[in-house]
């Protein structure tokens, strides 16, 4: 029997669809015409359209975020491209699974400075996990397997192949996924037992431990957050949450510290700082996590689980690496545990615990209550109160908003909380709150944003519109970018240079010119009107809250202090706490 | 996992075999420029048409911390197959060639010509004014034979880089 052959575009669309893939974020463009026309004449595969591609990746990673699926994007040639590297960008910092399919002009002209030409594999080679030009069509089904494969397995991240227009009109083979073996890429899943076995040593003899968990057990699957739930109270010992890696230990729990970090919580950091024993859990010791590295839980020993073999020893050194996947790692440590009999220290963890008590009853996130100015953490109060036993998924942008937001909101489960924790990337709520509305249409979507951040992708309000993806954008409009006021005046003496924005849009005028909803809180006595308005609303809604200008987001660590050199309000000094060699710090 | 916590800079030389695929030499020099990692020399060829594969030795520099991540950053990167420390796994030869044209008349020719036959150079192009030297050795031969050529009417040089391999039975 003859092969049957296929349209470069007829396979991709197949490849897609055998792959699982439900909807696809994009914008047309000369060079992805052909993909459009054979899109056009199927009913499989859902077409979001964007208004500019940079969105279109947001709007995949919420999809991907908050599904456990790889994220699918459809761009153009050249400026296609080029505007989607910063949603590459931050999917690879974030570790988000996403496959972008880009256009490139045809073979015969690539290197000639074609119009709308740009060497994307090139620009994309650093802010990809890994990129494939595909210039003969008969590589192409399994150049898309092997993409999915690579987005979805090991540390996740964003796989771009760039396809040019004659490979689409060329007719090919299709292969499928199960003939598709990758020839050298074998992320290692499960764990050497022997590792496990140490580890599990360690974390029994600990007198005071606690667990530092992040973005990789979201990426795990549900299934992790579970084990480590179950392990952490199993254990009675305290669990802190990285800024990706909220939701994965429930808020609600007692054994919750709350996030770490600059914005961390004060018992987090110093129980960070006093612990003896640390287990890692899927985090990678990032700057905004460790601080000052030299003081960095000094004299503790480290656990450190994660999936990526680069992660281990990058920053901080550890003392038992245990390479796999968070799932599979739990799972071999909680038989092991139970195994072994392991029992933690009762008498010392008691000891622990009632350190950890004292230092929770600073009330760290204490500000002044007042009935005269919406403070913005009591607008995130009123709304946690109210989407309380509401199902909800809530995105941000990036700045003070987004640190409150991760302070005052709680989050019970995985996949409930996106944000752009590695590039920190402002215009990213909106999209990314789209892709999720996509992917649970009956869900109440909130984007807690800054009215600075949110100017970077207000576009994106039209592609809510036209899908009727009724997402809310919760806007604390303090008239500045907070996060930079707020260095500014702590570090620069107040000079606040560009970081006031004079002219800004009226937010009631704009979402009803977009054919949404706009809303408005100036006065205490208006906000739970206002949210309550919000939640019923079935459409796209803008809600502008007028809050405080001069309210500073603590704790905060300042930057090259350690742990336990936190600030934790208004009243602690300032102009003394950066060291000058922590203000180059970013 | 070595436990050294000094900040010693070590030279390491590193083994990669890749699949000969576009792109995959510049994800390699990417990495170390990206990630701001040193290159001392590096040199690419293929090594196996059969199976499409290519070698890599790249000469690196860095403290034991640096060196580990280096490695395991190569290791991550898709059309990556294996990673050899060839300075960590014992004794490896490492030889580098080098061709060397010298021009010079009278004494200076007879004493450039002296010194390339202690050093077994041989001469691959000869003119009344010039000669040209290929010199197989270690990268400090190599050095030794171009600083004494300097003195000689050395005009050009161009180098390999380094290429190595493990002692021993063992193959890669």
């Amino acid at each position: 029997m003859a092969e049957q052959l296929l349209s470069g575009a007829e396979i991709i669309l197949k490849a897609l669809k055998d792959q699982g893939v439900e909807v696809i974020f994009g914008y047309p463009g000369g060079a992805v015409l052909p993909i459009y026309d054979a899109l056009f004449k199927q009913n499989d595969l859902r077409h979001i359209l964007v208004r500019h591609e940079q969105a279109a990746v947001h709007a995949a990673e919420g999809y991907a975020r908050s599904t456990g699926k790889v994220g699918c994007v459809l761009v153009t040639s050249g400026p296609g491209a080029t505007n989607a590297v910063t949603g590459l960008t931050d999917a690879l910092l974030d570790s988000i699974p996403l496959v972008c399919i880009s256009g490139q002009v045809p073979t015969h002209l690539i290197g000639n400075d074609a119009f709308q030409e740009a060497d994307t594999t090139g620009i994309t080679r650093s802010c990809t996990k890994h990129n494939y030009l595909v210039k003969d069509v008969a590589n192409l089904a399994r150049t898309l397997h092997e993409a999915f494969l690579v987005a979805r397995s090991g540390r996740p991240g964003p796989v771009l192949i760039d396809i040019p227009k004659d490979v689409q009109f060329n007719e090919g083979p299709y292969v499928a996924p199960h003939e598709v073996r990758h020839k050298t890429y074998r992320p290692q899943v499960k764990p050497d037992l022997a590792r496990v076995e140490e580890a599990i040593d360690l974390i029994a003899g600990a007198k005071r431990p606690i667990f530092y968990v992040g973005g990789g057990v979201v990426n795990s699957g549900p299934l992790a957050s579970k084990l480590l739930t179950a392990f952490v109270r199993m254990t009675g010992y305290p669990c802190t949450n990285t800024l990706m890696g909220l939701g994965t230990f429930p808020a609600s729990d007692p054994q919750f510290l709350g996030m770490l970090g600059m914005h961390g919580t004060y018992e987090a950091n110093l129980a960070m700082h006093g612990c003896d024993v640390m287990i890692a859990v899927g985090a990678r010791f990032d700057d905004r996590v460790t601080g000052k590295i030299a003081d960095f839980a000094p004299g503790s020993k480290k656990i450190h689980i994660d999936i990526d073999p680069s992660s281990i020893n990058k920053n901080v050194r550890v003392d038992v690496p245990v390479i796999g996947d968070a799932a599979h790692v739990l799972e071999d440590m909680i038989r092991l545990w139970k195994a072994r009999q392991k029992r933690p220290d009762q008498a010392a963890l008691r000891d622990w615990w009632s350190q950890i008590n004292i230092w929770r009853k600073r009330d760290c996130l204490r500000y002044q209550k007042t009935d005269k100015i919406i403070k913005p953490q009591y607008a995130l109060e009123r709304l946690r109160e109210a989407i309380r036993g509401v199902d909800h998924y809530i995105t941000t942008e990036v700045g003070q908003h987004q640190m409150w937001a991760a302070q005052f909101l709680p989050f019970d489960q995985p996949n409930r909380w996106l944000t752009s924790g590695g590039l920190g990337t402002m215009g990213y709520g909106l999209p990314a709150a789209i892709g999720v509305q996509i992917a649970h249409p009956e869900a109440l979507v909130v984007d807690v944003a800054g009215e600075a951040s949110i100017m970077m992708n207000i576009q994106e309000m039209s592609t809510a519109v036209q899908y009727g993806a009724p997402v809310k954008v919760f806007i604390l409009n303090n008239q500045y970018m907070g996060m930079v006021r707020q260095w500014q005046e702590l570090l620069h003496g107040s000079r606040y240079s560009e970081s006031q924005l004079t002219s800004m849009p009226d937010f009631i005028k704009l979402a009803e010119a977009f054919g949404a909803v706009g809303l408005r809180a100036t006065k205490v006595s208006e906000l739970d009107d206002v949210i309550g308005e919000m939640i019923a609303t079935r459409r796209p809604v803008i809600v502008d809250i007028a809050v405080d200008p001069t309210e500073n987001c603590f704790p905060m660590i300042p930057g090259g202090r350690a742990h336990n050199e936190m600030l934790l309000g208004p009243a602690d000094r300032t102009e003394d706490s950066t060291p000058e060699d922590g203000m180059v710090l970013v | 996992m070595p436990n050294d916590l000094t900040n010693k800079i070590e030279k390491h030389t590193i083994a990669v075999l890749v699949d000969n695929e576009p792109g995959v030499l510049a994800r390699v020099i990417g990495l170390f420029s990206g990630r701001g990692y040193n290159i001392e020399s590096l040199t690419v060829s293929e090594v196996d048409k059969e199976n499409n594969l290519s070698r890599i030795t790249v000469v690196t520099s860095g403290t034991r911390m640096i060196v580990e991540q280096i490695k395991a950053q190569l290791e991550r990167l898709v059309p990556v197959h294996r990673v050899r420390d060839l300075t960590d796994e014992g004794p490896c030869i490492e030889r580098e060639l080098a061709l060397v044209k010298v021009v010079g008349t009278g004494e200076r020719r007879n004493e450039a010509m002296r010194i390339a036959g202690i050093f077994n150079a041989r001469v691959v192009d000869a003119t009344l004014s010039s000669f040209i030297f290929e010199l197989t050795g270690t990268a400090h031969e190599l050095g030794d034979f171009i600083g004494l050529m300097s003195e000689l009417g050395l005009v050009e040089i161009s180098r390999t880089g380094v290429v190595a391999i493990s002692r021993g039975a063992a193959g890669f």
